[in-house]
């Protein structure tokens, strides 16, 4: 019985500097990859490389014992990635810009309107994105990973710009997912507590 | 599995919505050739012979050189705010995603200059008719500058100042555009035949039309490591 998420001998090489080798782990519905290490560990290289969004030295990843590289489409229709870089545009409110995510994921805007609620959103959203804070914007990418329906979410520091509210929201989301049959990889440097079972990996 | 052009459409639709929501970003392109094509005849002579002989160069360098001002923005907005991420991350073909840019970098970009160029045609006094095939090369003519810039903008979207370098790596590939269509319009002016020119640029647009999407997609991935 072979893991759903699966990594295999990973090693990654950035520049000339190994970060890390011989990564090994599996995942499975219902289970939380933390991923903890300090500044520069490979936290964010290893999340964008699970994604496929960068290459491995060595090793692959696999999803239902397939790399993902060899259907990459269907394994991008189970993942949804957040990070830093919130990828949402500056001139657009908050729900043009869901518009466009659920455009192309092919998901229904129709159960937008709790999600916003959920998030303390909902006065925000006639604004242009520029004016939400920094906390705020990272609010809106928790909304995309809830509309996605994608079973993997791939977390890149997760907690960060959110206050204390807020990170306990991101925990409980979390839980929730993971607790209905979801699979999630959180990067942070950050320790929140979880309540999931979880899977510790420190670069 | 989503449904073919879902991503195609909402590309699109987002970035015709921007365009409109930032202006400026068309307007650009437009004042500069118009600008070009505009005080050439003030530079070299207003003399009536020189203007005709002038004319179809002129307004294919400055639409190539107005083209490729624009191209280098194509894909950055996109890259510096993460959505970049998020694009290639969606279940959607990235080749008609990068297709859906294009287009929508031809609708703000090349497609005005087609309908700005009779304007200037009439300074350079060119007659109707061949004003018509010029606008017909044009039209072809930055469809394919359009697709073969998106390649390189893909290239070079990670790069500080990639402008220089996307120019460098476009331009080979612009040059046949620019002498056929130059060229082509030249010879209507002549009363000569110009099927032969048209052709090519049609047949050109039609080989970026079916390659570059896929190229630009390639360059998309790599340069988003």
């Amino acid at each position: 019985m072979t893991a759903l998420l699966s990594a295999n001998d990973l090693c990654l090489v950035r520049g000339d500097r190994c970060l890390f080798r011989s990564l090994n782990f599996a995942l499975n519905p219902g289970e939380l990859m933390f991923v903890g290490g300090a500044n520069g560990s490979g936290k964010t290289s290893l999340l964008r490389g699970i994604a496929g969004l960068l290459d491995f030295a060595t090793g692959h990843v696999t999803w239902d014992g397939r790399k993902i590289l060899d259907d990459y489409q269907l394994f991008r229709s189970e993942v949804v990635w957040l990070s830093h870089r919130v990828g949402f545009k500056d001139e657009l409110n908050l729900i043009e810009n869901l518009q466009f995510e659920s455009a192309l994921r092919a998901s229904s805007m129709d159960k937008s309107a709790p999600v916003i609620e959920r998030l303390g959103l909902a006065r925000l959203t006639d604004l242009p994105f520029r004016y939400l804070s920094a906390g705020q914007q990272r609010r809106v990418a928790l909304a995309r990973m809830l509309l996605a329906k994608a079973r993997l979410w791939l977390m890149d520091e997760p907690f960060t710009n959110l206050d204390k509210a807020g990170q306990g929201l991101v925990a409980e989301l979390i839980a929730e997912h993971v607790g209905s049959g979801g699979l999630c990889i959180a990067a942070s440097h950050q320790t929140v507590e979880i309540a999931a079972p979880t899977i510790r990996v420190m670069l | 599995m989503p449904p073919l052009l879902d991503g195609f459409l909402a590309i699109i639709r987002r970035d015709l919505l921007l365009a409109w929501k930032r202006p400026g970003d068309i307007l650009n392109p437009l004042f500069f050739f118009a600008m070009v094509a505009s005080l050439f005849p003030l530079a070299v002579g207003p003399s009536p012979e020189q203007l005709v002989l002038n004319g179809p160069g002129v307004v294919w360098v400055a639409a190539l050189l107005a083209t490729l001002l624009s191209l280098n923005s194509l894909f950055l907005s996109d890259f510096e705010d993460g959505s970049l991420d998020q694009i290639i991350l969606s279940p959607q073909p990235l080749p008609l995603l990068g297709l859906g840019k294009a287009a929508v970098h031809w609708f703000l970009s090349g497609l005005p200059l087609v309908l700005v160029s009779p304007l200037i045609a009439m300074t350079y006094r060119m007659p109707g008719e061949v004003v018509g095939i010029m606008m017909l090369t044009l039209a072809l003519g930055t469809v394919s500058l359009s697709l073969l810039g998106s390649i390189g903008a893909a290239l070079t979207v990670g790069l500080n100042r990639g402008n220089a370098l996307l120019s460098l790596l476009i331009l080979p590939l612009a040059m046949p555009v620019l002498i056929f269509g130059a060229r082509t319009v030249s010879l209507a002016a002549a009363g000569d035949a110009v099927s032969a020119g048209i052709y090519f640029l049609a047949a050109y647009c039609m080989l970026a039309l079916t390659l570059a999407p896929f190229a630009t997609a390639a360059a998309l991935k790599i340069s988003n490591e």
